[in-house]
């Protein structure tokens, strides 16, 4: 392990695995004022960026019929907690072709669990 | 007391700060660095220190070098550099060892080093002219211009800026700060960039003109109302 790793080793922060196609719930931390709250960013990630503690994904969700995408450090210690909702089969990694469609056309084909032998 | 140690450029990162904002931050190799010789007003005018610094590989160096560290009893060192010391304190002898441990979190330091060469570059990204228009048929795009009249003065300026040269140069960046020094594997971490590529050395000295600390100010989170 080279020294940047070892360095970044200790802002590693266990997060779930998620894919692209996934929807997720990002539990933010928001501080308004001196008081701390919890707020939930649900949407389809559409794009991961690996490398260590500079690792992050975006999510993008449809908000009163506006898109919105939010980019998050995977290990910022904003992040609370994240949820995997459900897992869709895509096949690519950056689902920016999402970003052209709307409605019924943005939707995604959920994938089967794979079942463990 | 000595001011300065070299270092190692190793490369950079990010961290997350209190706030849980990513922070741009620079990983030095520090030392740890010997004492060559004590330059004195007595004999050389001024107050120094020229430090060497210790490798894992012992150094190859020519004759002259070598006579120059045997006079100390010292191994050589391939890189040896001169820093300031604080006048008045107490006088700093050849082969005391300099160490990270002279910075802590928070301290403000200069860093300096050579930076990456550019090779030749035009004027627009040497010296940041602003060039001509990309389109709507102009047919000067990226050119210096006029540089100078005719009659009078007949002739350019001297330092009339021009193509050239770019990089490759000492680059002092002044006042960054410390975010974590680790005192055993001699590494020191400063938010922001430093000149140079991985590998390069750097010389980090106390800041000459430390800027305070900057406090975010509670209030209003910017961009919502």
């Amino acid at each position: 392990m080279n020294t940047i790793e070892t360095i970044e080793q200790g802002q590693l922060v266990d997060r779930p695995a998620m894919q692209s196609g996934d929807t997720v719930r990002v539990h933010v931390k928001v501080r308004e004022g001196d008081k701390e709250r919890v707020q939930v960013f649900e949407g389809v990630v559409i794009s991961q960026r690996r490398g260590g503690a500079r690792a992050s994904f975006t999510v993008r969700k449809m908000s009163f019929g506006q898109g919105v995408e939010r980019t998050f450090p995977l290990h910022s210690p904003v992040i609370a907690r994240i949820e995997v909702v459900r897992s869709a089969q895509v096949r690519r990694a950056k689902l920016y072709y999402l970003r052209e469609l709307r409605g019924k056309a943005a939707r995604l084909r959920e994938r089967r669990p794979k079942t463990r032998a | 007391m000595v001011t300065g140690i070299i270092g190692k450029k190793v490369g950079m990162t990010q961290l997350f700060d209190e706030n849980g904002r990513v922070r741009p931050a620079t990983v030095i190799k520090a030392g740890p660095c010997v004492v060559v010789q004590a330059k004195t007003a007595a004999r050389d005018g001024y107050e120094a220190v020229q430090l060497g610094l210790i490798e894992e590989r012992p150094a190859r160096v020519t004759k002259p070098v070598a006579g120059h560290f045997k006079k100390v009893d010292l191994p050589p060192t391939r890189i040896l550099r001169e820093v300031a010391v604080v006048r008045g304190e107490e006088s700093v002898k050849t082969g005391d060892r300099v160490l990270v441990s002279m910075f802590a979190g928070g301290d403000r330091v200069d860093v300096i080093g050579t930076s990456r060469g550019k090779g030749f570059q035009g004027v627009m990204k040497r010296h940041g002219f602003r060039g001509g228009q990309a389109t709507h048929g102009s047919m000067f795009h990226r050119a210096p211009g006029s540089i100078g009249q005719s009659s009078y003065p007949s002739r350019v300026f001297k330092g009339m800026r021009g193509p050239g040269r770019m990089g490759g140069r000492r680059v002092t960046v002044r006042s960054l700060q410390v975010v974590r020094v680790d005192e055993d594997n001699h590494l020191l971490i400063v938010q922001g960039a430093v000149p140079g590529a991985p590998g390069s050395h750097v010389i980090i000295r106390k800041a000459v003109a430390a800027k305070p600390v900057q406090v975010v100010q509670e209030g209003i989170p910017k961009g919502k109302k």
